[in-house]
């Protein structure tokens, strides 16, 4: 059923404003995907039950699944691709890929930007708050250890960043 | 993949304007508020609205108003929002623990009260795709004849799978209804009925704008609940208890709310009128649990046993009431949630 795009949103995607005409049915992750070609933001169950196209929507941590594009005029999105700046990785990035954090990788994007917005909130999260606040991301590969482990990893190189300057 | 159905899309941005909408639509229309419910509702074609009226343009329905003398909180408040706010204490813990415990961290972020009150009934053999429906000639809550549940029963047995609700009744909440022609005022007890399809009395072209709560000077509440694992999951039985005590700690008003166990969550009327003029005791506990217990009554339309589920509900409920005279149930509760919980 590929409707016509007869939709048009402005919004900020990654720091950038975009303008994206599509289909009005399509809810924020298909947008992404389909119509910007990012497709960082993966697509899991569809239905609200595994976390993997979690996105920030106004630096809160969504599922665009279940977000309607029609609804992001004038929001700021924030995906896995908008991690990175100056062409270095986010400290999460570093330390997912070097303590194994990642291993299919399908749910990685979703976790990332999960707990960047844990970290952003709560510099210092203990590991039952990061445990809560990943409780909404299935991942099948790694039994989460490493991952918790990661998110501490990089919640220390983040707090020796801001020390050094 | 599960696109969703076309609608059309409208946004108002006053309550007015908003039912206007739907008395003129009529029951083709739905508020969307978080979407958590509707939308995978409409990708499994479960709910086909002809058009989706966003409340998310409606400043009025995110204002909340908390204190002493009594409260007043927008439909639009987020599940979040509430949980984290910590006037949401003393009084209200149970619907702050309740909105903590529904789903994920994300779809928290996105679900709303109002849509957490509203949402629609649960069954093993109606949340499913469209073809797993097909493929069993439907039920009896859409498209279908027969109530796979209770192939001899002429009533939808869904289950009332809301939060929120059991955890406000206990706090004797109110709901504000509003429709073109005015405005109603209804106590949540008197919200729900015990029928699957039409779980709520909520009419076509009312919008749910806010819940009120009198003063809960001197109350102390508490809620529980059973899922599998310590997140994503609905309930499949959960308990919400309030009371007044007194400064020697008697019981001067009690409610106990019973919820996913019927198509609309239980006020156990017998149980809480037990409780009044006696202290929390271990033996009256014991009594108001094995009372309240008796009027659960789960079908096989869930996740986990229901006689296993009819079984724990006296001690869901005595969970409660130690909770509430004071115990240290830290370590109950992180065998069903699994992380330590600031609540």
């Amino acid at each position: 059923m590929e409707a016509e795009r007869t939709a048009q949103i402005r919004f900020t995607l990654n720091g950038e404003e975009v303008d994206v005409f599509f289909a009005p049915y399509k809810t924020l992750l298909e947008v992404l995907r389909e119509d910007l070609g990012h497709t960082g933001t993966k697509h899991g169950c569809e239905l609200g039950e595994c976390g993997a196209c979690a996105v920030l929507l106004d630096g809160k941590p969504v599922l665009s699944c279940l977000v309607l594009a029609l609804e992001c005029s004038g929001r700021e999105v924030l995906t896995v691709e908008g991690l990175s700046a100056d062409g270095r990785l986010h400290p999460l990035q570093d330390a997912f890929a070097d303590l194994g954090a990642a291993q299919c990788g399908y749910c990685t994007p979703g976790i990332l930007v999960t707990a960047k917005a844990l970290l952003d909130a709560n510099p210092h999260p203990t590991r039952d708050q990061i445990r809560e606040a990943l409780s909404g991301n299935l991942c099948r590969c790694t039994g989460y250890l490493q991952i918790f482990e990661a998110v501490e990893a990089a919640m220390i190189k983040i707090a020796e960043k801001k020390t050094e300057a | 993949m599960m696109r969703l159905p076309l609608f059309e899309f409208r946004a108002p941005q006053t309550v007015l304007e908003a039912v206007r909408i739907l008395d003129g639509e009529g029951p083709k229309a739905m508020p969307l508020a978080g979407g958590t419910d509707l939308l995978p509702n409409m990708k499994r074609r479960q709910q086909v609205p002809k058009a989706l009226m966003s409340l998310n343009h409606i400043p009025e329905l995110h204002q909340k108003t908390l204190s002493d003398s009594g409260s007043r909180l927008g439909a639009c408040l987020t599940l979040s929002e509430i949980a984290a706010d910590a006037g949401f204490r003393n009084g209200m813990t149970a619907l702050a623990q309740a909105a903590s415990f529904v789903a994920t961290p994300q779809i928290r972020n996105m679900a709303t009260l109002g849509g957490n009150l509203c949402l629609d009934t649960r069954c093993n053999y109606y949340d499913q795709n469209y073809e797993w429906r097909k493929a069993i000639g439907f039920c009896l809550k859409k498209d279908g004849d027969t109530c796979w549940v209770a192939p001899s029963s002429s009533k939808c047995m869904a289950v009332s799978s809301t939060d929120t609700a059991p955890a406000l009744m206990a706090l004797g909440a109110r709901v504000r209804l509003v429709s073109r022609l005015g405005e109603r005022e209804v106590p949540l007890t008197e919200l729900y009925q015990n029928d699957g399809i039409h779980y709520i009395k909520r009419r076509p072209n009312e919008l749910l704008t806010e819940v009120l709560l009198d003063s809960l000077r001197g109350w102390k509440s508490a809620y529980w609940k059973l899922r599998r694992r310590g997140s994503f999951d609905f309930p499949v039985l959960s308990v919400a208890a309030a009371a007044k005590l007194s400064g020697t700690g008697v019981v001067e008003a009690a409610r106990i709310v019973v919820g996913s166990v019927a198509c609309l969550p239980l006020v156990a009327r017998e149980a809480s009128e037990l409780l009044v003029g006696r202290p929390l005791n271990q033996g009256t506990i014991a009594e108001a649990a094995a009372l309240a217990a008796r009027i659960a009554k789960p079908l096989d339309n869930t996740d986990f046993d229901m006689t296993w589920r009819k079984r724990v509900t006296a001690e869901f409920v005595t969970y409660a009431l130690r909770e509430l005279r004071g115990e240290d149930m830290r370590g109950e509760r992180l065998l069903l949630t699994r992380h330590s919980s600031s609540l």
